[in-house]
């Protein structure tokens, strides 16, 4: 800032506050809707503030969920989220940083083959393929199995690219010392490279975190038997089922408790997850 | 590339076969599939597969749903992209203005990005319901009777909404990022060279972040195109008639529901073309962004 | 500890670039030996190649009594302490120091007392569990020199280690490596670019340019009978005076040689001089001053005491002796 304007800075919190407002207004709403009974809105209009039955409306769907949808308890359906969530974030991060390794620190015939490979799937998000994907898993046998779930979204060019980024960074001369040291590749990926890599490793973890678990069209389409719903994909299935008049309490109390981990996530580890965004677009 | 490098042959190949394993049956083998598919009809009864060329493709280009499909997507993708980015670029530069509660607003404003865009929609769908939403009722006390059920432009309306939402904080951070690497002596040389801040943003900000607002205007079209099939799904699911059937949309519908695989798959492969397009534009502005 | 052989060594890049040629070397156990030379002469290369980091295309490396063109560097009983020191970040001062020795398999306890002891020597002990980055440049070059020491190699290869650090620091440090070096009498291999560094540590020099040795011998053979007018040129600060042997043709002796080299100190101002320098600059050094001037149309620096007076013109002379006479083409020694 140059010149002390008050009336410019008091324009700026205004714009960020009214900002705000907006961003949190649907949150709100929701939250508000999550604490009152089915009855509360036959008049008409949406209640602006909480109700009496936030405990009541969690706690049952937690443990019994909507049966009359024909999903699952919620607990289920965030169990299954969580596993799914987690065998993606994972999975992509030990594939990536592998595959990182092989192209950064060797030199084999076809390398620059592999590496394209790699790169060409950030062309082929699964939106686009999505019927012949489909008829690959349906193939294998992998429809509602949570190998189903998260292997095939696992393959990233993005956090491969990272890695190799991060290993480019790293002086050669470290590399060097730890040969004369006596550590071969895999001893030297394991005592050196991981350790220097661990923030970036932490920051990717955290947005792969929340890219599985906000997974919708997959899990969707793989999963015909309930145990296996994801809540993301879940909740649309309680919107769409009870009897054409969807239960807006509870479906707003499945959306809260949908955006609470992957937004517990953000906020919790923030500086790592901005660091993490910003660095993967490098 | 490295000076210092490990002569295994074998190891190379282990580290890799996860990866590559994946992304051939996962990735290239479905996408060959989509190729081979496009230029293929089947009849009626699925028994007999026939070559027919391009013909699935002239189909598309004569086909009224698809041309309206197209034209909903470059609607829909410049609204979502054009919203989002004058929000987020508005809070961006109130925030650059503050100095200590700069990282309070941050975490007021970052978290939508955690949010699935297919819970942003069905937010979205609660306020903008026409029975017991909150927006109809303050629309009609202003004499406006919204129904995205049956009208085409409060449908648009709603899921851009609802999309630009979800895109904010990404925005956001990246404009905020972008300001903060633009030097501060460059505005206080302006500002003693009589330029107002008005004056400042337009004349040294704006374009001093336009490498910044490039970067976002391709993610963003690509957010839109590819990853707001939840949010239409949770919404309007692609209607009423048709009016929000972006084209990621009618691959789904017309592959599954419509079960007509010809014509999904040359959708596909036109989409395919129209990533690695946006993709080598991104990757222009990356090598770019290393030349300076 | 060991002797180091170079027979025949040579280096030629994939690509067909050659940067190294032909060189031979008997390194005798226990002898400092400085690879010096300008940037780019291949001077690290060659390190690199004795240290198993750069390929060896012709010729024969032997540490010992073993040839170790194929073996792997942490095999060759050699320690390496780099320019940029390359600790390992993460891990503690300490762990720096036991990584090649765990690596190796050491026991623990022979780990514990080797670390102590080079932390004894070079004290850094109260660093011990420091990591690298709360360290200045001093200690971190002391740890990178003791990660060499616990390991009790063969030998110890440094490359340019003191160049990370400021002018002051650099010299403390480099009397304190040849004191160490004394002490263990562990066969070493230094590369410098700064030839200053090179005088005061060799037992021997190696002087290469353009991937060839030029000269092999102790500081002062290679100060006062440099083989060629490269090296003359290059060792000795002020540089030697290197001038077209036309430019001063009436000094007796000189009429076969292509390039006449004179180092400043030699020259002395009398009257009776028969060089006769127009003097064109004056560098004030405080206990000399270097004077810069024009004889027969080529430049020439003269050294001397800075209580003498300087006129426009000085008149100086030269003893036969300090002559030192070049072939033209080659470069060559010839008296």
């Amino acid at each position: 800032m140059i010149e002390n304007r008050p009336f410019l800075n008091l324009l700026a919190h205004l714009t960020l506050m009214l900002g705000v407002a907006i961003v949190a207004l649907p949150v709100w709403l929701a939250f508000v809707a999550s604490t009152h009974g089915p009855t509360d809105f036959m008049s008409g209009t949406v209640p602006m503030w909480p109700g009496p039955r936030l405990v009541e409306n969690y706690s049952r769907l937690l443990e019994t969920g909507v049966s009359t949808s024909g999903t699952p308890p919620v607990g289920t359906m965030m169990v299954n989220s969580l596993i799914m969530a987690l065998s993606i974030a994972i999975g992509k991060i030990v594939i990536s940083i592998t595959s990182a390794f092989a192209i950064v620190y060797f030199r084999f015939p076809f390398r620059n083959l592999a590496f394209w490979c790699i790169f060409i799937t950030m062309m082929l998000p699964v939106e686009v393929r999505i019927v012949p994907t489909f008829q690959v898993v349906a193939d294998l046998g992998m429809l509602n199995s949570y190998a189903g779930l998260s292997i095939p979204l696992i393959a990233s060019a993005t956090a491969t690219f990272l890695f190799r980024q991060v290993f480019l960074t790293i002086p050669d001369e470290l590399t060097e010392a730890a040969r004369i040291d006596g550590a071969g590749p895999l001893k030297f990926f394991r005592d050196i490279l991981l350790p220097l890599s661990r923030t970036n490793i932490a920051a990717l973890f955290v947005i792969l975190f929340i890219y599985g678990w906000n997974q919708y069209l997959w899990p969707l389409l793989i999963t015909t038997s309930a145990d296996y719903y994801t809540i993301v994909a879940g909740i649309k299935r309680m919107a769409d089922a009870v009897d054409g008049v969807p239960q807006w309490h509870l479906v707003m109390a499945t959306a809260m408790l949908a955006m609470l981990p992957p937004v517990a996530v953000v906020i919790g580890m923030q500086r790592l997850f901005v660091k993490g965004l910003v660095e993967t677009e490098k | 590339m490295k000076r210092t490098i490990f002569s295994n042959q074998l190891l190379p190949w282990l580290l890799l076969a996860p990866q590559l394993a994946i992304t051939f049956i996962f990735f290239l083998w479905p996408a060959a599939q989509a190729i081979r598919h496009s230029v293929l009809r089947q009849d009626a009864f699925g028994i007999n597969t026939n070559f027919v060329g391009l013909a699935n493709f002239r189909a598309l280009m004569n086909s009224a749903q698809y041309l309206n499909s197209l034209q909903v997507t470059v609607v829909f993708a410049i609204s979502v992209t054009l919203l989002s980015m004058g929000f987020s670029l508005l809070l961006a530069v109130a925030v650059d203005r503050m100095i200590r509660s700069t990282s309070v607003y941050t975490t007021l404003l970052v978290w939508p990005y955690a949010v699935a865009p297919a819970v942003a929609g069905i937010l979205w769908w609660f306020i903008f319901n026409p029975t017991i939403g909150v927006m109809p009722y303050v629309l009609d006390v202003v004499g406006y009777n919204w129904n995205h059920m049956t009208s085409k432009t409060d449908a648009m309306i709603l899921v851009v909404i609802a999309s630009a939402w979800k895109q904010i904080s990404y925005n956001f951070l990246f404009f905020v990022a972008g300001l903060q690497s633009i030097p501060a002596s460059l505005r206080e040389a302006a500002a003693i060279d009589g330029a107002g801040p008005v004056r400042r943003f337009f004349d040294i900000t704006f374009p001093l972040l336009s490498p910044t607002t490039f970067f976002l205007m391709v993610v963003n079209i690509v957010y839109a195109m590819f990853d707001t099939f939840a949010v239409i799904d949770a919404t309007t699911e692609g209607g009423p008639a048709q009016a929000t059937n972006i084209l990621v949309y009618k691959v789904y519908f017309d592959g599954f529901v419509g079960q007509n695989m010809g014509s999904s798959a040359a959708q596909s492969v036109i989409l395919m073309l129209i990533v690695i397009a946006l993709t080598a534009i991104q990757f222009r502005y990356v090598e770019k962004k290393v030349a300076y | 500890m060991a002797s180091i052989t170079l027979s025949n060594v040579g280096k030629v890049y994939a690509g067909g670039t050659r940067a190294i040629g032909d060189v031979n070397l008997e390194i005798a156990d226990g002898e400092f030996i400085v690879l010096v030379g300008p940037s780019g002469c291949g001077k690290s290369t060659l390190l690199r190649m004795i240290a198993g980091l750069e390929s060896i295309t012709d010729g024969e490396v032997r540490i010992g009594d073993r040839v170790v063109n194929q073996v792997e560097p942490a095999d060759r009983d050699i320690a390496m302490v780099f320019q940029n020191y390359a600790l390992y970040p993460h891990m503690s001062v300490r762990q720096n120091l036991a990584y090649g020795l765990k690596n190796r398999r050491t026991p623990k306890a022979e780990i514990e007392r080797r670390v102590a002891e080079a932390a004894e020597i070079l004290q850094i002990g109260p660093y011990l569990d420091r990591k690298p980055r709360a360290l200045s440049g001093g200690q971190r070059q002391r740890v990178a020199m003791g990660r060499a020491i616990v390991r009790e190699p063969a030998a110890f290869l440094f490359d340019e280690p003191l160049s990370n650090l400021d002018a002051k620091l650099r010299v403390a440090m480099r009397l304190e490596i040849k004191q160490l070096q004394q002490r263990l009498g562990t066969t070493s291999i230094y590369v410098t670019h700064d030839q200053l560094e090179a005088m005061t540590l060799a037992d021997r020099l190696v002087v290469l340019s353009a991937g060839r040795v030029e000269q092999i011998g102790t500081p002062l053979e290679v100060y006062r009978r440099p083989a060629t007018a490269f090296v003359a040129g290059f060792i000795g600060s002020p540089a030697m005076n290197l001038i077209p042997a036309r430019a001063v043709g009436h000094l007796p002796g000189t009429a076969h040689a292509g390039l006449v080299g004179i180092r400043p100190e030699d020259l002395t101002i009398t009257p009776e001089g028969n060089i006769e320098m127009q003097v064109q600059a004056i560098e004030e050094l405080g206990a000399q001053r270097l004077v810069h001037g024009l004889t027969g149309g080529e430049t020439l620096t003269v050294t001397m005491p800075s209580d003498m007076p300087v006129s426009d013109m000085l008149r100086l002379s030269v003893r036969r002796e300090a002559l030192h006479l070049f072939e033209a083409e080659s470069g060559r020694r010839i008296g």
